[in-house]
């Protein structure tokens, strides 16, 4: 049985995209078979991250009104086994897909025989439409959030939302793009004070890097390389399968001391 | 900068978080600072009739009292009202 987990935030350009496409392609790299649905209809951008986007032919909405089965939209990424795309429409509006269409399209992949153990959804930003699809079937939640007021009163907003609507308890927190530097001068929350706030289980912490940049460049996610956020959200993977990975030193250097320590576990 | 300063200073991270704390008492309890002022007339009023009260003194505000064993916080009516006479007050 797949389970099916979103990736929300409430606030736009927090690393949603970036992370569901880490996150997915991660848990590939770690064996398991994956689909990731782009929900952002009309703001496609997941495609573009994953470097798929000459590939699409079908996409969400010809699925979810029935034009095409879901494995025909489905785009397998070649350099990584086991680890599908399924694009949403560029030109239509969050309108076009229903919770309830959505939540047809998630049970044709459940019971499809590849039998894949994830689904990962990247949710729009906003509570609109679009919020309320990629929550419909969702098991589970990966809030991602940065260490900004906005971004953190959006995330507790997207939080009660998601308690009204049965994930309470099933929210997991990402703080994004930490400068450890900012932190250490005291002009920056630090992850516990974001999670004084949130109260949420903490399942990863990933630093602002420029290699992001670069991997977005080239459309390549970097999950499981010797960068710091790419072993960041590669940890975020192996947590997600249930393994303790303590938290890394986000102030070591790309590549060279990767000291893991336990500073930021409870 | 004198070392006065360095100790002095506020990093902005503790200016945001008390902000954010602030805000999300009145995000999640939907309770405007209109509502909020409507609430703390109509407690003086109430309080007025019974007792000489310290109009300027007062402080109500909504903060979070943190539940038992790290189980989140609750929203909590906080009201400090100083009084200046026991037997005074417009009842009689």
């Amino acid at each position: 049985m797949s389970e099916v987990i979103v990736v929300t935030s409430g606030k736009g350009g927090v690393g949603k995209t970036t992370t569901t496409a880490n996150v997915g392609t991660g848990l590939a790299k770690l064996g398991k078979k994956v689909v990731m649905i782009d929900t952002d209809t009309g703001l496609r951008n997941l495609d573009v991250v994953l470097g798929l986007e000459n590939r699409i032919v079908y996409n969400l909405v010809d699925v979810a009104e029935g034009t095409v089965p879901v494995r025909k939209a489905m785009i397998s990424d070649k350099r990584c086994p086991n680890l599908y795309l399924l694009p949403t429409a560029q030109t239509r509006d969050k309108d076009a897909v229903t919770p309830e269409q959505m939540i047809k399209v998630l049970d044709e992949i459940k019971s499809d025989p590849e039998n894949f153990d994830y689904i990962i959804l990247d949710c729009p930003a906003g509570i609109e439409q679009g919020f309320k699809n990629a929550i419909a079937g969702a098991d589970r939640a990966l809030v991602v959030t940065t260490p900004e007021l906005s971004a953190i009163r959006d995330a507790d907003r997207i939080v009660g939302l998601l308690d009204s609507n049965g994930l309470r308890g099933k929210e997991d927190l990402i703080v994004n793009r930490i400068r450890v530097d900012m932190v250490k001068n005291g002009d920056m929350m630090s992850i516990d004070d974001v999670n004084d706030i949130l109260h949420l289980n903490l399942i990863g912490a990933v630093p602002d890097d420029e290699n992001i940049v670069v991997a977005t460049n080239k459309g390549q996610p970097l999950v499981g390389d010797d960068s710091l956020s790419g072993q960041a959200y590669f940890n975020i993977c192996k947590r997600i399968l249930g393994d303790s990975v303590p938290f890394l030193d986000l102030s070591s250097k790309n590549g060279f001391f990767k000291k893991l320590v336990s500073a930021f576990k409870k | 900068m004198s070392l006065l300063d360095l100790f002095k200073k506020k990093g902005s991270s503790e200016v945001a978080k008390d902000r954010l704390q602030f805000l999300l008492v009145s995000d999640r309890t939907n309770c405007s600072p209109e509502t909020m002022e409507k609430i703390k007339n109509e407690i003086i009023e109430v309080i007025s009739k019974y007792m000489d009260i310290d109009t300027d003194g007062l402080d109500i505000q909504i903060t979070s009292t943190p539940l038992e064993g790290d189980a989140g916080n609750v929203p909590t009516l906080f009201a400090n009202i100083p009084i200046k006479d026991m037997r005074g007050g417009s009842r009689e």
